[in-house]
């Protein structure tokens, strides 16, 4: 790898002070995505500033209405809380079939969140459960947070804190790996929440995207049948060797009926 | 830049440029050649080490990354009275390797894998198995030497 500077903070303003003083800062987390990149020559930051260190970024809180998980929690951490597992099952099964064992014993929630990598299965929870995004700066509502491949509404050097979930009154995420990477081909997240029914999609277009209509059929006749007939528009589709835009538009009306099938 | 860690029960302190690799470190600084370098994008497992007690994927780790944590290798594993691991020596009952480059990886994952499932199903053993690749075997064995791995463990009363 070329080389970098590396920086290893304890405390969020330090690591925010760090961020800021370089152009060219990055702030790495699992590095499960990032240095994979750096090794690829995708990313060239001049200097990594390690949020590992930082105690008060890890750990799950749940209080009945709310699910928070700070940035810095693991895959296997989510997948594993007997805590989330009763609140909110989908988000455990969800966290369980990230990659695999190793990658979930490293890679974080924040990290996969703030990447928004278009085939990432996080982002769908975020969206599908109406979760809130809390960084150093302000908290920002799931659907002001993904913008577009790779890209989110962090501005350079605002970091997540961590992630809020209010707990849904049922809810399911069903995922079709590409067989692979693990990665979701496409993967749906619904939830019949206290504002109304969620429906969110991953893996199928640039980022992480609500089904307006198959939420308002799901709102009047929770069932499968209800979305039968509704399909996503295929032109809005990714379009790469694992999968057409038709196949993809498909896959998501029909992962979107497993999904309400086994919400719980 | 210095890193500290603990590395099979001994400590290390090393002077490291920050892009070092923890595979790096474990096979070019400390010698320890036992975790394998297959893929080094992360896919493949065989650099499987454990770090704080879970199974991580060492090339993708920096060795800044591991400061002040205990790091376990396969190096590490056995008890080092000459008897092995639990896990290594049911590898070697059932079969479980053939070229045995996958091995080292294969072993540090099962380990964690039974520390984390006690009584795990086949299927649950194979979808967590998912991050280490065996190009020889066909899985059967390893499968077979990871449940009697796992009882092995379970007489010890630990990993
Ligand atoms: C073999 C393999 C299989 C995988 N399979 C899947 C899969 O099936 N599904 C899936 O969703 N993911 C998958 N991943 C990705 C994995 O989930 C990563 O852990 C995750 O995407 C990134 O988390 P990280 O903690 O490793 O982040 P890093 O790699 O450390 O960082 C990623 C990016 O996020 C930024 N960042 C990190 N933390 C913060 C923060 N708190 N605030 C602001 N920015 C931050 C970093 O600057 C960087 O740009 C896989 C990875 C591998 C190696
Ligand atoms: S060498 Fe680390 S996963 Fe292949
Ligand atoms: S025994 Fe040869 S790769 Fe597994």
């Amino acid at each position: 790898m070329y080389a970098f500077g590396y920086h290893r903070p304890t405390t969020i303003d330090e690591a925010v002070t760090l961020l800021g003083q370089s152009e060219d800062a990055s702030a790495i987390a699992g590095g499960q995505t990032l240095l994979q990149s750096l090794k690829q020559r995708l990313a060239q930051p001049g200097e990594l500033v390690d949020l590992g260190a930082i105690k008060e970024l890890s750990g799950i809180a749940v209080d009945g209405r709310t699910v928070v998980i700070g940035a810095l929690t693991k895959h296997n951490e989510v997948a594993l809380s007997s805590e989330v597992r009763k609140a909110v099952p989908a988000l455990a099964d969800l966290a369980g079939a990230i990659g695999d064992h190793q990658v979930r014993n490293v890679g974080t929630i924040g990290g996969s969140v703030a990447n928004s990598d278009p085939a990432a299965d996080y982002p769908a929870a975020v969206l599908g459960l109406g979760a809130t995004v809390e960084t150093n700066q302000r908290r920002i509502a799931a659907d002001d947070f993904f913008i577009d491949l790779f890209e989110t509404a962090l501005e350079p050097g605002e970091l997540i804190k961590a992630i809020h979930f209010p707990v849904p009154k049922r809810a399911a995420y069903v995922k079709f790996a590409q067989p692979a990477s693990r990665y979701a081909l496409a993967g749906v997240m619904v939830a019949e929440t206290g504002d109304g029914v969620r429906l969110a999609v991953t893996g199928a277009g640039a980022c992480a995207f609500r089904v307006p209509a198959m939420e308002q059929a799901l709102a009047g006749d929770f069932s499968a049948d209800a979305i039968k007939g509704v399909q996503v528009d295929a032109d809005e589709l990714n379009d790469d060797i694992h999968g057409t835009p038709a196949y993809r538009a498909h896959l998501v009306n029909v992962l979107a009926r497993r999904a309400v099938e086994a919400a719980r | 830049m210095n890193v500290s860690m603990t590395v099979n029960g001994r400590s290390v302190t090393a002077d490291v440029d920050p892009p070092t690799l923890l595979t790096e470190f474990l096979r070019d600084h400390l010698g320890l050649t036992g975790t394998h370098v297959g893929c080094d994008t992360g896919q493949c497992g065989s650099c499987t080490i454990h770090l704080d007690g879970r199974a991580v994927k060492a090339c993708s780790v920096l060795a800044a990354q591991a400061e002040g944590a205990r790091v376990v290798t396969i190096e590490g594993l056995a008890d080092g009275n000459g008897d092995l691991h639990p896990m290594q020596a049911a590898f070697r009952e059932e079969h479980g390797l053939q070229c045995g480059f996958c091995t080292p990886g294969m072993v540090m994952a099962a380990v964690d894998l039974v520390n984390t499932y006690p009584n795990a199903s086949d299927t649950t053993i194979r979808e967590n198995l998912e991050g280490n690749i065996c190009r020889c075997t066909g899985y059967e064995n390893i499968v077979r030497a990871l449940k009697s791995g796992a009882a092995g463990m379970g007489d010890q009363g630990n990993g």
